[in-house]
């Protein structure tokens, strides 16, 4: 199993609905976010072009984050996804300075916090809250090694890329071009 | 200037209401503990609603966590309006439930040593003052001198409240301020309105034409869907907008228009598409009225002299005829919503109405469905009596095409004038912030001078609360019921709004505010129905439902009588028009003394040194009603202002800078703005998202931040068809220090 997500920037209008419902769902504190928003503008007026991508933890097969842990709270869960226990978590973050993509952030209870891909919904057979909100339906989620799923369908009839693949992660975060 | 009606301000304000709010701290606090992760698949309660957070409706399922506390809001997947799928505001709607800056208990005005100051009332106490002044007004002036101001579901109790007490007086914000140009524009060609949520068929179109519309920026939620699915199909959008807007990065072409001039365009497209012979000849022929006269009359309207006005290259212009040309009928020119921008805008949305139907998308796949939609009955009661008087007295002899009443012109006619008998002399304002909703806020405050009442009902203490009288604190929609929802879709559907909790602190929903009110005005028999329950339960089953059936499944379809979501082969259909056919020709303006076909005209432009004043939408907010929410300040805290490189080198400005803006009339922003150098705006304009710059410092969150569009419309364009207040004519320059304070109205 290996749990995948992508996100289609031909659809998404970067209105951080998913940030909001990461919010709610997970209780992550007010002024605080598991993901975010980025628009990328190239151009001069009126020849312009934008990129946006709603982002979040990439769940990287690689993971620096895991690897830089001392005490092994951030681990691998199933399907390859990044998890932190937060008992064993104290706050030391390492993981934050080694991630490049700024995925990760202190709770103010002290441990790091971070996307789950909402593991406790995928066991309930959902999806998690960022795609299941999405009005642009642009977020794809599901197990790369099923090939009937989303995620894999997705990818193999589109041009897709990942960031900063030069960092060597192997992120599971694609994006659709 | 001394006036009756003092703002009243936090300092006069916290006395008492702190105390209040200390204890209310605390328990907010406990609320929003974080939950841990393994409670959260616990058998959980879901409680239907549909939200409030902005008029899409979209209907969804308020989750508690195990604490019994409200944890999130999430869409039902039954619902047409939002297919599962709330947007941002709706998700976190939750915020404006949680929101420590709430309106806790009603509030009266008092004169303390010569101050004016709120007081923490009863509500007997709070009706007990409403009704003696209505009695008051009633007996001097007659009822239909109070009026109602509405954008919000606590407006159809009030509503009937007014009419009983005998008043027909009832304007929301949203038609004279925002879509009522649309309206009249398409009633006057096809003998319908647009509507809410609109008609367009996006999901299946094959080219979306959008003209100064966001979509994805406005946050219209069924919209926004729809266009994503119309991309996954490959359909071709084309935006006009002086913006590089969200719409724009998606389009397959983009057409950067200068402000403005959008009726050049309009006008050139019908022309490109009659004398091309691009039109669907035998829709034209079958249901249209006055086709040669149009055509005489776009004949010079050709691409070379659109170039010289709206800047767009002529070649664009007949590459986007062609293309929607290919796409007819599944071709959409979206007649947009807030369309109150140069006073002619009636006149733009006939040219909207008219390109449709030339193009026959009007009642096609593709293009504009027939909606449906589920009406249940009214409680009986007695009948309502008959004004002597209404807004419309007011404006003899104009603004009669208008099909709803002008919310800025019950402002204007509150201000007395020699000529006028119908001055309105009590206000009840329920969920509209008018001081940043009406253009011309000096006007607004002036016209509050002139109140014997003002009532406010709202959730939030918004600025239009500090000028009331009494302040009615309304529970949020979390904690009420409300009227079922049944707007119009594909299919008809009804849609429950429950009480998903107790209210906070002493907050009532408007319902009950209406029936306690009418004991007061011994008004008591309009509402024989009992509680809002009983009388939901009632209406429902006058239809084969029950509120039961509906607590269970939130949303009801109710399958169409007919078969007829789109125009059948060789139809005959009779429109509501006067000749009955789809008039590219108006009768119903010629007959009113207006151009039957629509006109371009020039309009202002900056003077040197100043930029246009466009503003728009942010996906994460509704006007300035959410400005304070804490989800959703989190989004977007603050309007940025984005100014076009060119012009930021010019002024030596830098992305971050704070700037104060000054119009062409001198009048301030009140607070700064920060400067988002992009390419993303022309040269000639300045943009910043509404609802920002709030004034009123209950509003802890957002109180200061960014600056607000509404102060800096002073110069307002009335279209003279149907009384709109155009807003974008408008010219702002930058002040980089801040300005000398000026002494704030008050």
């Amino acid at each position: 199993m290996r749990y995948a997500m992508a996100v289609d920037t031909k659809k998404c209008v970067g209105c951080s609905d998913c940030v909001v419902a990461c919010q709610t769902e997970n209780n992550v504190p007010i002024g605080y976010c598991r993901e975010w928003v980025v628009e990328v503008l190239d151009g001069t007026y009126p020849q312009l072009e934008m990129e946006i991508r709603s982002e979040r933890c990439n769940h990287c097969e690689n993971s620096p984050c895991v690897r830089c842990c001392p005490t092994g709270a951030s681990h691998y869960s199933d399907g390859g996804i990044v998890l932190v226990n937060e008992k064993k978590c104290i706050g030391c973050g390492a993981c934050i300075t080694s991630c490049p993509y700024d995925a990760r952030y202190t709770h103010p209870n002290g441990y790091v916090d971070k996307c789950t891909f909402c593991i406790h919904r995928i066991h309930d057979g959902l999806k998690p809250a960022c795609a299941a909100v999405c009005p642009t339906k642009c977020i794809y989620f599901g197990d790369l090694e099923d090939p009937g799923s989303e995620v894999s369908e997705i990818l193999k009839k589109r041009k897709h890329k990942t960031l900063i693949p030069e960092a060597g992660t192997k992120p599971q975060l694609y994006f659709l071009i | 200037m001394t006036t009756r009606r003092q703002f009243i301000k936090i300092s006069a304000y916290s006395v008492g209401v702190l105390a209040v709010g200390t204890g209310v701290y605390k328990a907010i606090d406990k609320l929003s503990a974080p939950i841990q992760a393994n409670t959260l698949t616990v058998d959980l309660t879901r409680i239907p609603t549909y939200c409030e957070v902005c008029f899409w409706k979209c209907a969804g399922w308020i989750y508690k966590n195990d604490q019994g506390k409200i944890w999130k809001i999430i869409g039902n997947d039954e619902d047409l309006n939002c297919n599962g799928r709330l947007c941002p505001r709706g998700t976190g709607g939750v915020g404006m439930y949680y929101d420590e800056d709430r309106l806790k208990t009603p509030l009266i005005r008092t004169s303390d040593r010569g101050k004016q100051v709120f007081r923490e009332a009863s509500w007997d106490e709070a009706f007990a003052y409403i009704a003696e002044k209505m009695k008051k007004i009633a007996a001097d002036h007659g009822p239909e001198c109070v009026a109602l101001f509405t954008h919000g579901s606590g407006g159809t109790y009030f509503g009937d409240l007014i009419k009983a007490y005998g008043s027909t007086s009832i304007a929301a914000p949203s038609y004279a301020q925002c879509r009522g140009p649309r309206e009249v524009g398409f009633i006057a060609t096809f003998g319908e309105e647009v509507g809410s949520p609109e008609n367009t068929d996006i999901r299946d179109t094959k080219c979306l034409v959008l003209i100064g519309s966001h979509i994805g920026e406005n946050m219209h939620n069924g919209q926004v869907q729809e266009m994503s699915d119309a991309i996954d199909k490959g359909a071709t959008i084309i935006t006009v907008d002086p913006r590089f807007s969200t719409a724009a990065g998606k389009s397959k072409f983009w057409l950067p228009i200068k402000p403005a001039t959008d009726l050049a365009l309009l006008l050139t497209w019908i022309r490109e598409i009659i004398y091309n012979h691009y039109y669907d000849e035998a829709y034209v022929e079958k249901y249209c009225f006055g086709f040669e006269a149009l055509k005489e009359h776009v004949k010079d309207y050709t691409p070379e002299w659109a170039y010289g006005i709206t800047t767009i290259d002529p070649n664009l212009i007949r590459a986007t005829a062609k293309e929607m040309a290919n796409a007819a009928p599944a071709v959409i020119v979206h007649p947009g919503r807030h369309v109150t921008w140069y006073g002619d805008d009636t006149q733009r949305s006939r040219a909207i109405a008219i390109l449709n139907a030339l193009l026959g998308s009007w009642g096609r796949r593709g293009g504009f469905f027939r909606p449906d939609k589920f009406d249940l009955p009214s409680y009986p009661h007695p009948p309502f009596p008959e004004p002597q008087k209404t807004w419309r007295d007011a404006f003899p002899d104009k603004y009669r095409l208008a099909d709803l009443a002008l919310a800025s012109g019950i402002c204007e006619a509150t201000i007395p004038t020699a000529a006028r008998d119908c001055s309105f002399k009590g206000w009840i304002v329920n969920g509209t912030n008018l001081i940043e909703t009406l253009p011309n806020q000096k006007q607004t405050i002036e016209a509050i001078q002139h109140l014997d009442l003002l009532v406010v009902v709202d959730t939030m203490p918004m600025e239009i609360t500090g000028w009331a009288d009494v302040v009615l604190p309304e529970c949020t929609y979390i904690e009420r019921y409300d009227s079922i929802r049944t707007g119009p879709h594909r299919k008809p559907q009804i849609a429950l709004r429950m009480a998903a909790t107790e209210p906070l602190f002493d907050s009532k929903p408007a319902a009950w505010m209406a029936i306690e009110l009418s004991k007061h005005l011994g008004l008591e028999d309009y509402f024989r129905w009992g509680t809002i329950e009983e009388l939901l339960d009632w209406q429902l089953k006058q239809v084969g439902s029950s509120l039961e059936e509906m607590k269970r499944i939130g949303v009801k379809t109710i399958e169409r009588a007919n078969d007829d979501i789109y125009f059948t082969e060789n139809e005959e259909i009779e429109f509501s028009t006067p000749t009955g056919k789809i008039e590219l020709y108006s009768t119903s303006f010629e007959a009113e003394g207006f151009d039957p076909l629509p006109k371009f005209t020039q309009h202002e432009e900056p003077p040197q040194g100043f930029y246009r004043l466009i503003y728009g939408r942010g996906p994460a907010h509704t006007f300035s009603r959410t400005a304070n929410n804490p989800n959703l300040t989190d989004i977007m805290g603050e309007n940025v202002l984005w100014v076009n490189p060119k012009v930021a080198r010019e002024w030596g400005l830098e992305n971050e800078q704070p700037v104060w803006l000054e119009n062409q009339d001198g009048i301030q922003s009140e607070f700064s703005i920060k400067v988002r150098v992009t390419e993303r705006i022309r040269w000639d304009s300045v943009y910043m998202v509404h609802g920002f710059g709030h004034a009123d410092k209950r509003l802890r969150r957002c109180y200061g931040k960014g600056a607000s569009d509404t102060k800096l419309i002073t110069r307002v364009h009335i279209d003279p068809i149907m009384g709109g207040t155009g807003m974008r004519g408008n010219f702002v320059t930058f002040l980089t220090e801040k300005p000398a304070e000026k002494e704030v109205a008050s």
